[in-house]
């Protein structure tokens, strides 16, 4: 008997080495170690053996059965291992492809920059309000010390409205809306308002008769112009990075004084000089200055208690800088392969 | 303004390279816009002496030149003018020289005769006969300078001034003037001003005898000098002068009309001098227009005055009109013998408002409306007669008309370092804020800054900190965080369209922009009827053009604009959304709307005010063409915005039986919907019309959509409450029906869910098939429903039941089980 089981061992090894499908590996297993199997049939004999030798071949024969047991699990596991790995060849696929895309929308830049200004300055604490884009002279102009009659005006071609007697305009600068903020609220007052505005400006590269700017306005106890210079400096470094630098310069706008007109460092030549700066250094960028006394007391501020600052920036000049266009008419064309580079 | 460097050289002393100089002044405030370096396109011109001419052997019309050009030979030189001889002084351009133009000079042959460069003419320089009066025009220029030979040809003529062109901002009309941009340099680099009084000798005589003046409005006029010149020479005025005039940009005359040219770009005070002639009765009247009275002013345009118009008048018609233009025929002419010189002051708006009604402007204007020194109108005059005298252009009457109503008051402004200190954020000290003020011509008395009188602009203490803080440098400011603790929030209004914005871009759109103003031609593009409520537009005055002249009063032809731009421009598919502005006119006058606030905030009364703007509802406008776009794409669009919005039970109706949007004439009639949701109207959407199609030239079909902003926003629900996740399973019948195709689909579904009742969790259509197999003018409609209760797992007894009672419910609006 103990030959048997030797002969069974070494048989069960051979096929099995030989066995190549899961299949075939299931009836090796019926026929050795089934119930009718060859291992079975041999230890039904078991009986007639003396009882000296039953424990000794009792034994040998649990080890041939755990021997092929754990044959069959190993050459099962190869198997499997295998089948898997071939599935696995077949399966791959070109993986340079392109993908299935969903559609994929597009904000307009003039969205994007913007959100980028706003998030900032809602960061700071400055609220959003926005006005009329079709508004009355006294709250584009006369509100903001511009009175009748005043040669600044000549600097805004205005567009009128029919039938007001040049009462009605489409407003020429956000500045507006500060009048409308200020009328309505009592400091402090921390606001931006973007929009859009309108001059009699023909259409080329840099012009447009529409354009977008954003106007600023901080009104409280003790604002002084260093205020103003933080607060712009803080924007920029936000919105350029840290290595920009502003120039701030003297100007004249008749809603502020002081005033001036703020350069960001050139984009394209950080400062050293270049064609798009025309070898300045600096790109004009935007207009600030302290709100002007006269401007706070037509609001009904006393300006004797309160100050501010207040600025504009133009949005297509920023949206321009930023993303390289060269081509203000880009921006309303709306053509879907400029679009979609954004 | 421009600005001769020589001509600044006569009052501040200073020496710096130019780029600088342009830096410094933008710096403190006078905004340089650049600068031209006269005559550098010309090198190596020199200035040569011909000692020959003799006729070109190969030529009848050459000569040939031995020039002297103060090397050790003379040149040979051939040219075509006829206009040489021997001992000319004349410009010559050396081998390798450059001429305006971007002209190169080299040596050659000319008809086989050596030639080693060439003899200029004027124009060759850059040059006319303005510049040089004695010259001609055709022929080379035959100098009649103190020069040397060999000397360089641009300090030889004088060509060698740079002139920098100022930005000078409305409120600065002092600094239209050499004197006021001598002063602003002076402060700038802090040194002296050097002006000195102009005085004139003058004949002896008495004015009254020949001239009398009178003031008829002392308010518009408070100040009025004349004087005059007799016996005088018309000629033109010597090379300095001219060089001046030039570089400032203003072409030379003669000397008396160079003469208030100069002034006025010296001082900044225009002044007028007119032909004793023409003023009849020798008597000067500056009094209002009479209505319909007309002049023809010196442009040569006759213009109908009004009453509100201030003209200098003789006895019988207006020779001037006032602070703007002269009159034609008082000009001074070749023989004018005796001359009247004007130097007054006249009140800004009054010189605005006629400038502006005659559409005339002028150097004389634009300073005269910004606001001129009101006490230089004698300094002037004398300055004017100070140089008749230099020219010896005549002889002057020692005696002056000068009639003063003017009450001036110098504007003084209490001093305020430490508010100036405040204000700025600086810590600047008293002394050196004395010392800026000082420099701009300011004076510190009693705690008081008195402008001087050339600055109109100064009227607080804000503008005090601005002299103050552009001289001290704007840069050196220090930038500092403001304190204070604010609130920062979104209002739901600017929420809403957020969330509209990005769910928008979320179903692929991309966003565009576009112009609020657009051609009136588009109400007939869409198809509008002639009585629609939508070609009642707000129209622009003085728009660019028709094309952008009246306020849009729907944006769904800015959409198809672009789309059709798209289109043309070969790009297969677009799908485009914009969030904008409608421009609607009001007919009733408002009262101002922030009027109660305004009064609750600030309790005292504003002036009485009314208004009457339009309404800007915006609107979320979407198009598209091309790629999977058809009706219902679009619907699929919109109906996901609802979803994100939160907004069911939207009903969709035919666009033609509402009347709320007239953007129905511009759709497909059977392809378009007006979507309502409790009977508030939330837009329209559908098919472009073809024709409408063909109007904007769009050679594929369309599909665009507008919806309400504010309807949407009071429908949008944002209160969101979860919902248990399902406990037990759910389960789910099919339907295919036969219905009439008439029967529109919502109907069948209205029909399932009234019948279902709770256990409905959601129905679908799956299918709708019309063709074989099925009658004609019948269609198959397929439905899954699924059901499920929250309290235990349905039996297959309450599914059938509750579908049989579907069943029932759609075979009354005529839809049978398919068999």
């Amino acid at each position: 008997m103990k030959e048997q089981l030797e002969k069974i061992k070494v048989l069960a090894k051979q096929e099995l080495d030989s066995c190549t499908e899961i299949k075939a590996l299931d009836e090796l297993r019926i026929r050795f170690l089934g119930k009718k199997g060859e291992l079975t049939a041999i230890l039904k004999q078991m009986g007639k053996l003396s009882a000296e030798e039953r424990p000794v071949i009792g034994q040998l024969a649990n080890k041939v059965r755990a021997d092929i047991e754990e044959a069959l699990g190993s050459k099962l596991a190869a198997l499997k291992a295998d089948a898997q790995a071939a599935r696995l060849k077949e399966e791959t696929i070109d993986i340079t492809l392109p993908g299935k895309t969903a559609p994929l929308g597009k904000f307009h830049p003039l969205t994007k920059v913007e959100n980028e200004i706003r998030e900032i300055f809602m960061g700071m604490g400055f609220e959003i309000a926005d006005g009329p884009e079709i508004d009355d002279d006294y709250h584009v102009f006369e509100a903001l010390n511009l009175p009748p009659d005043h040669p600044a005006r000549d600097t805004q071609d205005t567009f009128y409205i029919e039938g007001t007697d040049e009462t009605n305009l489409l407003r020429t600068q956000t500045s507006s809306v500060q009048v409308h903020v200020m009328e309505t609220q009592k400091p402090p007052i921390r606001i931006i308002s973007p929009g859009r505005v309108f001059r009699s400006d023909a259409v080329d590269a840099t012009h447009s008769p529409l354009f977008h700017q954003i106007e600023g306005l901080v009104v409280d106890k003790g604002i002084k112009m260093s205020d103003l210079k933080g607060t712009l400096e803080m924007l920029m470094k936000k919105l350029y990075g840290n290595d920009c630098k502003l120039r701030f310069r003297p100007h004249h706008f008749p809603f502020t004084e002081p005033s001036c007109e703020v350069d960001i460092s050139c984009f394209n030549c950080g400062g050293c000089g270049c064609s798009m700066c025309k070898d300045e250094g600096y790109i004009e960028l935007l207009g600030a200055g302290m709100v002007h006394p006269k401007v706070l007391e037509n609001c009904g501020i006393d300006s004797t208690v309160y100050s501010g600052f207040a600025f504009g920036m133009g949005l297509e000049r920023m949206v321009m800088g930023r993303y390289s266009i060269n081509d203000l008419r880009l921006l309303y064309e709306n053509d879907v392969r400029f679009l979609e580079q954004f | 303004m421009n600005l001769s460097m020589k001509w600044l050289a006569d009052y501040v002393d200073i020496d710096v390279p130019i780029k600088d100089y342009c830096h410094a002044l933008t710096m403190s405030g006078s905004k340089v816009e650049g600068y031209d370096v006269e005559g550098k396109e010309i090198s190596n011109v020199i200035v040569g002496k011909i000692l020959s001419v003799v006729p070109h052997e190969n030529s009848d019309h050459l000569v040939v030149c031995q020039v002297e050009v103060g090397k050790e030979a003379p040149i040979q030189i051939v040219t075509g003018a006829s206009n040489v001889n021997a001992g000319d002084i004349v410009p010559v351009a050396m081998d390798g020289s450059t001429l305006p133009g971007g002209i190169k000079i080299k040596k050659g042959k000319l008809r086989g005769v050596e030639s080693n460069g060439m003899l200029c003419s004027l124009g060759e320089l850059g040059l006319d006969k303005r510049d040089f009066p004695y010259a001609i025009e055709d022929g080379i220029f035959i100098m009649q300078e103190d020069c040397e030979i060999g000397q360089d040809i641009k300090s030889a003529i004088g060509l060698n001034d740079t002139s920098v062109e100022f930005e000078i901002t409305s409120n600065r009309p002092d600094c239209l003037s050499v004197i006021g941009l001598a002063r602003e340099t002076a402060a700038t680099y802090n040194k002296s001003l050097n002006v000195r009084s102009p005085e004139f000798k003058g004949v002896e005589g008495n004015i009254n005898d020949l001239l009398k003046v009178d003031i008829h409005n002392a308010e518009k006029c408070p100040r009025y000098c004349a004087g005059i010149v007799k016996n005088v020479k018309i000629e033109p005025s010597p090379r300095w002068m001219r060089e001046r005039l030039r570089a400032s940009g203003i072409r030379p005359i003669n000397n008396f009309v160079d003469i208030t040219n100069y002034v006025m770009l010296e001082y900044g005070q225009p002044m007028h001098a007119f032909d004793l002639r023409y003023v009849e009765g020798a008597h000067i009247n500056v009094r209002n227009a009479v209505k319909g009275e007309k002049i023809m002013t010196l442009d040569g345009v006759e213009r109908e005055l009004s009453d509100d118009m201030l003209v200098i008048a003789d006895e019988k018609k207006p020779v001037a009109v006032a602070g703007v233009m002269g009159g034609e025929y008082s000009g001074i002419m070749d023989d004018t013998t005796t001359v009247v010189f004007e130097s007054a002051y006249f009140e800004p708006s009054q010189v605005r408002r006629t400038s502006k009604k005659l559409k005339l402007k002028s150097d004389a204007s634009s300073r005269y409306e910004k606001g001129v020194d009101p006490l230089i109108s004698l300094i002037c005059l004398k300055r004017a007669f100070q140089l008749v005298e230099e020219l010896g252009a005549g002889e002057v009457l020692n005696t002056v008309i000068d009639c003063d109503h003017s009450e001036y008051t110098a504007s003084s402004v209490e001093f305020d370092p430490a508010w100036i200190n405040d204000f700025l954020g600086t810590n600047i000290s008293e002394a050196d804020m004395t010392d800026y003020l000082n420099r701009l011509g300011f004076v510190i008395e009693n705690g008081m800054v008195i402008a001087p009188s050339f600055r109109v602009d100064i009227e607080c203490k804000a503008d005090i900190a601005e002299e103050v803080a552009r001289i001290y440098g704007y840069n050196k400011i220090p930038s500092t965080d403001f304190r204070g603790v604010a609130k920062a929030e979104f209002t739901e209004e600017q929420k809403f369209i957020r969330t509209l914005r990005n769910t928008a871009v979320s179903l692929g759109g991309y966003e565009i922009a576009t112009y609020s103003f657009v051609s009136p031609k588009y109400f007939d593009k869409i198809k509008l009827p002639a009585d629609s409520r939508l070609r009642k537009a707000v129209k622009i005055v003085n728009p660019l053009g028709e094309d952008t002249s009246v306020m849009r009063t729907s944006t769904i032809p800015s959409m198809l604009d672009i789309l059709s731009f798209n289109y043309n421009n070969r790009n297969e598919k677009a799908c485009l959304f914009e969030i904008s502005k409608e421009y609607i006119p009001v007919e009733e006058k408002r009262s101002y709307q922030g009027d109660d606030a305004f009064l609750a905030n600030n309790g005292k009364p504003r002036h009485e005010y009314e208004y009457q703007l339009p309404d800007e509802p915006q609107r979320l406008t979407i198009g598209m063409y091309g790629g999977n776009a058809d009706f219902y794409t679009l619907k699929g669009m919109i109906e996901q915005i609802f979803a994100e919005l939160n907004i069911d039970g939207v009903e969709y109706v035919r666009a033609n039986d509402c009347e709320v949007f007239d953007e129905k004439y511009a759709l497909h009639p059977g392809r378009s919907a007006v979507i309502l949701k409790d009977g508030k109207h939330l837009g329209i959407m559908g098919e472009v019309h073809p024709e409408v199609q063909d109007n904007y030239e769009l050679g594929v079909k369309t599909y665009v959509a507008k919806l309400n902003i504010p309807e949407l926003m009071e429908t949008a629900n944002d209160e969101i409450t979860y919902r248990p996740l399902p406990k037990f399973p759910a389960t789910t019948r099919d339907l295919s029906l036969i219905v009439d195709d008439e029967v529109p689909v919502a109907e069948l579904e209205k029909a399932i869910r009234g019948a279902v009742g709770k256990i409905l969790e959601k129905v679908t259509l799956f299918d709708v098939y019309k063709g074989k197999q099925i009658e004609d003018g019948k269609k198959s409609v397929s439905y899954s429903i699924f059901m499920r209760s929250h309290e235990g797992t349905l039996t297959d007894e309450q599914a059938d039941n509750a579908v049989k009672k579907a069943l029932k419910a759609l075979a009354n609006i005529g839809a049978e089980l398919r068999g």
